[in-house]
C-alpha cells in the first residue's frame, strides 16, 4: 500500500560471504524505523543496499514504487528520494558549509542558487548553525558536522533518510545534539531508518525496532517498550544484556 | 682572511652571462615543467585504470625512471641515438625529452597518489546526494584531487629545476657551465674565484626555488 520503502528476499554477499539472507522488510511513510544489532550484523550493508551504494545479489529493494538497481541509470533520480547520513560525515572538506548543502540541489535538482541558499539558511538555523554558513568542515566540531550533513540530506526533500550509526564517531557530549535533532525530525513525520547503538535513543525514537543478527533479521516489534523489557528470541536478549551493568 | 672571489663577477660582461646561464637552467624546466604537468596528468589517471596491462607497462615505465639516473638518459638520448637511429637531436631538444620522460613519470605517480588518497566514502556519499558520475568527478574528486597534488607537484618543479645543472654534460652552457667558464678564465687573477663564484650559483638556485616551495607551502596550509 503506502509502503515506501520495501524489500523483499534481499540476499547479498561479499566473496562468497553471504551478509544479508532473505531480509523481507517495509517502511511506511511516516514511520521510524530503527535497526540494531552486534557489529558486523549487516545492519551497515543493509542500508547501503537501500540506495544502490551496494549491488545485490537476488531479491528486491523497492523505493516509492521504483527497483534499485546501482546499474541502472534512474538510480540518480531514486538516488535523490532517499537521504542518507554517514557515521563519518562525509562533508566535501573543500567546501563550505552553505556549499556543501546547495552542492546537490543546485546541481542535481537544478533549482535556483539564491532558492537553494535560502531554504539551506532556514534549515541551517533551525539545527542552530546559521552561523556557520561560511566555515569549513574542517573548523566544525563532529556534533556540528553531523548537523550539518543532515542539512544536506534534508534540503533535497527526500522521501525516507537513512542514518548510519550517526553518533558512533562523536564524543559524547556530542551526541545529544544530534539526536535531538533526528528526533525533531521524527516527531515531524519524516520517514527514517535508522542504524544506532544508542539504545535510550533508539527506544525514544523508534515505531519499529529490528534486530539484526548475523545478516539476518531475527526480530521484529512495533511494540517498543516490550521489546526492550522483554525480547521474545534468546539473541535479542543476549544482545540487549551487553548494555546493561549490574 | 683571503678574497672571497666574488669580484671577478664584476668584471665584463660576466654577472649578465651568469644570469643568462640561468634563464637556460630556467627555460627548460619551465618548459619540461609544463609539458610534463599535462602528460602527467593523463599518465596518473590512466595509472588509476583497472586494465591490469595499461597499469603494468606504466609501472615499469615509473620503475625505469626511478632507477635509471638522469644523466644516463641524457646521454642516452644525446649521444646514443644520434649514431643507432641516425637522429641529430640538439643539446636542448635532447634535454627537454629527458626532463619530461622523468617529469611526466613522477607526475603521473603524484596524481595516481592524489587521487588513490581520496576515501571511497567521498565517493559514497556523493552518489547519494544524487550525483552521476560525472558530477561526483568534477565537483567532488578533481578539485579535491587538485588541492592534494599541487604542493607535492611544486616540490618535484623543484627537483627538476635543480636536475637542470646536469644539461651541462651535453654541452649546453646553462648557469653552472657559465660558472665553471668564468672561474677558468680568471684562474690566475682571482684564484679564489671557485668559492665566490659557485656561492653566488647556489644563491640564484635559491632565488629560483624558495618562492616556489614557499608558495608549495603556504598552499599547503591553506588546504589542509
Amino acid at each position: 500500500m503506502s509502503d515506501l520503502v520495501r524489500v523483499k528476499h534481499l540476499h547479498k554477499e561479499f566473496d562468497n560471504n553471504v551478509v544479508l539472507k532473505d531480509i523481507n522488510l517495509s517502511v511506511k511513510k511516516g514511520e521510524v524505523v530503527v535497526i540494531i544489532g552486534p557489529s558486523g550484523c549487516g545492519k551497515s550493508t543493509f542500508l547501503r543496499c537501500l540506495n544502490g551504494l551496494e549491488s545485490i545479489e537476488s531479491g528486491a529493494v523497492v523505493i516509492d514504487g521504483l527497483p534499485v538497481n546501482p546499474d541502472k541509470n534512474d538510480i540518480y533520480k531514486i538516488r535523490q528520494k532517499i537521504g542518507m547520513v554517514f557515521q563519518s560525515y562525509e562533508l566535501f572538506p573543500h567546501k563550505t558549509v552553505l556549499e556543501n548543502i546547495i552542492l546537490s540541489p543546485v546541481k542535481v535538482q537544478k533549482r535556483y542558487k539564491d532558492d537553494a541558499i535560502r531554504e539551506a539558511l532556514v534549515l541551517l538555523d533551525k539545527v542552530g548553525l546559521v552561523e556557520k554558513k561560511d566555515y569549513y568542515p574542517r573548523q566544525l566540531s563532529g556534533g556540528q558536522k553531523q548537523r550539518v550533513a543532515i542539512v544536506r540530506a534534508l534540503i533535497m526533500h527526500p522521501e525516507v533518510l537513512l542514518f548510519d550509526e550517526v553518533t558512533a564517531a562523536l564524543d559524547p557530549e556530542m551526541v545529544h545534539e544530534v539526536l535531538q535533532t533526528m528526533l525533531d525530525l521524527a516527531r515531524s513525520g519524516s520517514t527514517m531508518v535508522i542504524v544506532t547503538h544508542e539504545m535510550a535513543f533508539a527506544r525514544a525514537v523508534a515505531d519499529r525496532i529490528v534486530f539484526f543478527d548475523q545478516g539476518e533479521i531475527v526480530e521484529e516489534s512495533e511494540d517498543v517498550k516490550s521489546f526492550f523489557n522483554a525480547p521474545t528470541t534468546e539473541r535479542a536478549r543476549k544482545f540487549l544484556k551487553t548494555f546493561a551493568y549490574e | 682572511m683571503h678574497s672571497l672571489g666574488i669580484d671577478v663577477l664584476f668584471k665584463g660582461t660576466n654577472m649578465i652571462r651568469l644570469l643568462k646561464g640561468l634563464w637556460v637552467s630556467v627555460e627548460i624546466s619551465l618548459v619540461s615543467v609544463v609539458i610534463s604537468i599535462v602528460l602527467g596528468l593523463v599518465v596518473g589517471v590512466l595509472m588509476t585504470s583497472q586494465n591490469r596491462g595499461i597499469k603494468a607497462v606504466l609501472r615499469l615505465y615509473l620503475e625505469t625512471v626511478r632507477i635509471m639516473p638522469q644523466m644516463v638518459l641524457l646521454f642516452i638520448v644525446y649521444f646514443g641515438s644520434t649514431r643507432v637511429f641516425g637522429l641529430n637531436i640538439s643539446a636542448e631538444l635532447s634535454a627537454l625529452i629527458v626532463f619530461v620522460f622523468w617529469g611526466t613519470a613522477e607526475m603521473g605517480d603524484l596524481v595516481r597518489g592524489s587521487i588513490k588518497s581520496i576515501a571511497r566514502i567521498q565517493y559514497e556519499s556523493a552518489y547519494a546526494l544524487g550525483l552521476n558520475k560525472f558530477q561526483v568527478h568534477y565537483y567532488i574528486i578533481f578539485p579535491q584531487t587538485l588541492r592534494r597534488l599541487i604542493p607535492l607537484s611544486i616540490n618535484l618543479v623543484t627537483r627538476m629545476i635543480k636536475t637542470t645543472s646536469l644539461v651541462m654534460m651535453i654541452g649546453i652552457v646553462e648557469v653552472l657551465k657559465v660558472a665553471q667558464q668564468i672561474i677558468e678564465a680568471n684562474r690566475r687573477s682571482s684564484p679564489n674565484a671557485a668559492f665566490g663564484v659557485f656561492a653566488v650559483v647556489f644563491l640564484l638556485y635559491f632565488v629560483v626555488c624558495w618562492p616556489v616551495s614557499r608558495l608549495a607551502a603556504s598552499l599547503e596550509k591553506r588546504w589542509a
